[in-house]
């Protein structure tokens, strides 16, 4: 019998086309499973509002499930909106590792120049670093460089 | 209350958001350094994703089963309500960043009135919309300041962009009749609030840029009733041409 426990550990296989390494549960984009009018139900919200990932995320569920023999339906919502507390203990792990730096608890100051948040390397851990570009290669990263390994790397931001 | 009243508000949010969006595109490969490239084509992105959210909702509330798709392609000018200030040409960069930044100071307060809205939706929009737009207001601000307050030559072409924009800015505060409904069911904010965090923002800003509001305030007006400049035509036969020439194609 198809359970919720089932739905969620096949929907633990399914990946950030962007970041592979990373799960839509561990990114905090899985938002429910349930299973309402003879149907399951997956819900999902937006990391940004133009992320050009989401409609793959929710062709790449269907299909996932759709391998397993189930059909269901997938719904977009926007509020709550997403926020980087929500990305998982093992998602900020899995981020490190694969040499994007996880989001620092601080959202980058509003206030007009101010110090830029420390982000210390992924691939060094020194913490001289600096930000080249808010905004990255995707939305949700901004771009940085090590100033001692030199290694320019990825910094998933922090979103509150 | 009328949906319709609703609906051409709300028409009007995701018009602003696609019509910009659409104009920062065009500095895909174009940017004067790679990082700035990048910043403003995210900065598109997001705006595009605002407009599809806005423009379904409109769909929603016109009731004729039309999706973000069906607006954005299938409209003319003529049924384009954006802003006159977002359809102006991308000019140099400094005029890029001034047109950017004398919106994001406007949409930044506007979104955060409209989280409050009663219309369940629209706060949704707006909470979701909120957390970028404070980045890309951060983002302009700095530049503004950066080259107003830079050489020569960035001063001068900062000051060139305000002179050119600033006949745009009122605009943005249209209200009609209608929203005056609205506005007292407590689902979007009065237009007057937003212009007084509006200032309060683009004069400090452009204040520490060295930058002089220019002193003729004539204002132009019309995009909110779908009276457009020249260059939303050009725009839109960009924007539109696959579906006009392939209609209903799909990739």
């Amino acid at each position: 019998m198809v359970t919720k426990e089932s739905i969620l550990s096949w929907l633990d296989e399914v990946c950030d086309p962007e970041i592979p390494v990373l799960s839509l549960a561990d990114l905090g984009v899985l938002r429910g499973v349930e299973y309402l009018n003879d149907e399951w139900q997956i819900t999902i919200t937006p990391t940004y509002s133009g992320c050009p990932a989401m409609k793959t995320m929710e062709d790449d569920i269907l299909l996932k499930l759709k391998e397993h023999g189930v059909e269901a339906k997938v719904h977009l919502v926007l509020s709550p909106a997403w926020t980087t507390d929500w990305l998982s203990e093992s998602g900020r792990k899995k981020l490190k590792d694969f040499g994007i730096a996880p989001p620092e608890n601080e959202v980058d100051k509003s206030v007009l120049f101010a110090a830029q948040t420390v982000v210390p390397c992924p691939r060094c851990n020194s913490r001289e670093t600096k930000m080249v570009s808010q905004f990255g290669s995707t939305a949700c990263k901004a771009h940085y460089q090590c100033l001692i390994c030199s290694e320019p790397f990825d910094y998933f931001k922090c979103l509150k | 209350m009328k949906n319709e009243d609703l609906y051409n508000y709300v028409l009007r949010l995701g018009d602003d958001s696609l019509i910009l969006g659409q104009r920062l595109g065009e500095w895909c490969g174009h940017g004067p350094i790679l990082e700035e490239d990048i910043a403003m084509t995210n900065i598109s992105l997001d705006l595009i994703g605002q407009a599809m959210s806005l423009l379904d909702y409109a769909g929603v509330l016109d009731g004729q089963g039309k999706d973000h798709d069906a607006l954005a392609f299938l409209r003319f000018e003529n049924e384009y309500r954006n802003a006159l200030l977002l359809e102006q040409p991308n000019g140099d960069f400094a005029n890029t960043m001034m047109r950017q930044f004398l919106f994001d100071a406007f949409r930044k307060p506007l979104y955060e009135k409209l989280l409050e809205s009663t219309d369940m939706q629209i706060a949704a929009i707006a909470e979701k919309s909120l957390k970028e737009t404070r980045y890309h207001l951060k983002h302009t601000s700095e530049w503004v300041i950066r080259l107003g307050d830079g050489t020569d030559e960035s001063h001068q072409r900062a000051q060139t962009a305000l002179d050119l924009l600033w006949r745009y800015t009122d605009e943005l505060f249209f209200q009609t009749e209608e929203d005056t409904t609205l506005i007292s069911l407590g689902m979007v904010p009065s237009m007057s609030e937003i212009k007084a965090e509006w200032s309060k923002t683009v004069l400090s800003v452009l204040e520490e840029a060295t930058l002089v509001i220019p002193t003729n305030n004539w204002q132009f007006e019309g995009g909110r009733r779908g009276m457009h400049s020249e260059h939303l035509g050009f725009l839109l036969a960009d924007l539109q041409y696959m579906q006009r020439a392939y209609p209903n194609m799909k990739w």
